[in-house]
């Protein structure tokens, strides 16, 4: 556990040196880093941008850790939003349908508070983060198949202007 | 309790191995004239599996206007749905409230009881339904009793008149003549609606757009706490249903949820992650005021639920790794573990003499019904459902109601509290969520 706080630490002191380091982000050249793609708009209203293409978190069933695999969409977010302290996110804990209403609505509560928590670590104010859960109620995949239940286990970054 | 030294059907123990299914519509052409504009909210009732003893019991139709068959008819499917009672065909028996039975005969046909009445209709347009049991292995009469009504009232009458004759006979008070409530999703629309304990006479008390969940009846029925999503995320409402008016009771930063009543009504329990994670607080039912956290944990702690006593809360917490139900004092304490088997029970019920608990397990993948007594830590599962959701006791113990998925939609379903009786009301028209069986009125 303190591992990973530890890890956790260094990530997020790592994450503030390069946020601090990106001089401009509307300049293309200095998006140089691999969470960026080629273009680099770090624009979330902006459909091209990353941080519109990657803006969501998987989970496992009845599981609400961060796996390694998302840690770099949470990262991107996290840059973005230390650069851009105006702009606030509401983080979107999601459900697949399975199990009650209500457990799955603490369930997507606790996946929005994972991806807040990693945002914390990396430097971002919490006043800039609010987390919402819609448990099983608002399904991106209205289908029962494994796919379609892997795709509701979600958090979001959902950006309002 | 009564001493019943009679015949009665028995089955053998496992009343699912003779596996017998009674299939009734219970909306006939003759009961929708009752129901003008609601074609489309037919309920279809099936029932499986019957229950170790049956009363086998007699309605004749009763006489005097055309009303009187759809009354008997309404009281033999309450009967029959219960799984309690065999009907004994009394077609033809053209009986009217003062007509001399002749037990002797009823009890050769089959039937211990007889029931039959009489219908009038006054200059003013009203009914006036009069009504008789008879015993008729002791050949005395059980019960009598005129009920006066508009047109639209006779199916209550019907249920109150089937409650009667429950009660009479088994000892238990019925619940016939109770309502229930759930959410019908239809397309994008949400519907929280209000029916008879049959599934008939459906009420919409709220339409929205945004999801609807965990409609809780207060105890005295007149109103129902829930959850909206309208203004975007979940918000906990109160609802008088006399007149519609409604006060949101929870509505922090973050999450409101899991409303429950307190058995005296006064106070809501609610569920908010204004202080992080789902946590469980109080509340005055009237205004939201007078907030109090009970739960202090790191983790998910959700839907509460009174013991009768009003003293402690049931709820799920995930504080052992998994979803399992707790117990804590309205005072504070350490909760106390209560469900043990499997790695998900979540959706803690109460049964009304506050023995049982109902909670939605998961086996094998599937979500199941699962009935634990509190005393020894029995536990029987009730339903063989894939996705069996969101339990709740009839006022008296007996039924369970829940939603189900069958064909590939979300169904009404009940089960009797000893799993031996099945039955199935679905929606011909949208998914049914959420069900929840209100309380005795009056």
């Amino acid at each position: 556990m303190s591992r990973i706080v530890k890890g956790l630490t260094i990530i997020a002191l790592a994450a503030t040196l390069a946020a601090c380091s990106s001089v401009n982000l509307d300049d293309k050249n200095a998006s140089n880093t691999n969470v960026t793609d080629a273009n680099g708009i770090m624009d979330p209203f902006n459909p091209n941008s990353p941080l519109a293409q990657r803006k969501s978190v998987y989970f496992e069933f009845n599981d609400y850790s961060v796996t390694e695999q998302y840690r770099g969409v949470v990262e991107l977010h996290g840059k973005y939003l230390l650069a851009t302290p105006a702009q606030r996110v509401t983080i979107e804990g999601n459900t697949d349908a399975r199990g009650g209403a209500e457990y799955n609505l603490a369930l997507g509560q606790r996946r929005a508070d994972a991806v807040r928590r990693m945002l914390t670590l990396l430097g971002v104010p919490d006043t800039q983060v609010e987390t919402i859960s819609l448990g099983k109620e608002k399904p991106k995949a209205l289908g029962n198949t494994d796919a379609d239940y892997a795709e509701n286990r979600r958090a979001d970054f959902a950006y309002k202007r | 309790m009564k001493c019943h030294s009679r015949k009665r059907t028995t089955t053998g123990s496992t009343a699912f191995q003779k596996f017998r299914t009674i299939l009734f519509l219970l909306v006939s052409f003759g009961l929708t004239a009752f129901l003008p504009g609601l074609s489309q909210a037919q309920l279809r009732v099936d029932i499986s599996g019957i229950s170790a003893q049956q009363y086998p019991i007699a309605i004749a139709d009763f006489s005097g206007e055309a009303a009187g068959t759809l009354i008997a008819d309404v009281i033999r499917a309450d009967l029959t749905r219960s799984g309690q009672f065999r009907l004994i065909n009394a077609t033809g028996a053209a009986l009217t409230v003062d007509t001399p039975i002749a037990f002797d005969e009823w009890r050769g046909r089959g039937a211990d009881y007889i029931a039959y009445g009489s219908v009038t209709r006054g200059a003013d347009g009203r009914y006036e339904v009069k009504y008789r049991l008879g015993d008729s292995v002791k050949k005395v009469q059980l019960d009598g009793i005129a009920f006066s009504g508009t047109e639209k009232e006779l199916r209550r009458v019907a249920h109150q008149i089937a409650d009667r004759i429950y009660e009479k006979i088994t000892g238990v008070r019925g619940v016939f003549a109770t309502r229930i409530a759930y959410v019908l999703k239809q397309g994008s629309t949400y519907e929280l609606q209000i029916a008879d304990a049959d599934g008939q006479n459906p009420q919409v008390a709220l339409r929205s757009r945004e999801p609807v969940i965990s409609p809780a009846w207060s105890p005295d029925g007149s109103r129902l706490a829930y959850v909206s999503f309208e203004s975007g995320k979940p918000v906990v409402y109160v609802h008088h249903l006399a007149t519609s008016k409604r006060t949101p009771v929870a509505n922090y930063k973050g999450n409101n949820s899991a409303p429950a009543w307190s058995p005296d009504g006064n106070t809501l329990a609610v569920v908010l992650t204004r202080d992080g994670l789902s946590q469980i607080y109080v509340v005055n039912a009237n205004d939201g005021s007078g907030l109090r956290r009970i739960t202090r944990s790191p983790l998910i702690d959700t839907e509460p639920a009174f013991s009768p006593d009003g003293r402690t809360l049931y709820f799920t917490s995930d504080r052992s790794g998994s979803p399992q139900i707790y117990q804590v004092g309205l005072d504070g304490g350490e909760p106390k573990r209560v469900s043990f088997n499997g790695g998900y029970n979540i959706s803690p019920r109460v049964s009304p003499d506050g023995k049982t608990l109902l909670t939605v397990t998961r086996r094998d993948g599937a979500y199941r019904i699962a009935s634990l007594n509190l005393m020894t830590g029995t536990e029987t599962l009730l339903t063989e459902g894939r996705d069996d959701q969101s339990p709740s006791f009839a006022p008296n113990g007996m039924q369970v109601l829940y939603a189900a998925i069958q064909g590939g939609r979300s169904v009404l379903a009940g089960v009797s509290s000893d799993g031996r009786v099945r039955q199935t009301l679905s929606v011909l028209n949208g998914e049914i969520r959420e069900p929840t069986w209100g309380p005795f009125l009056n």
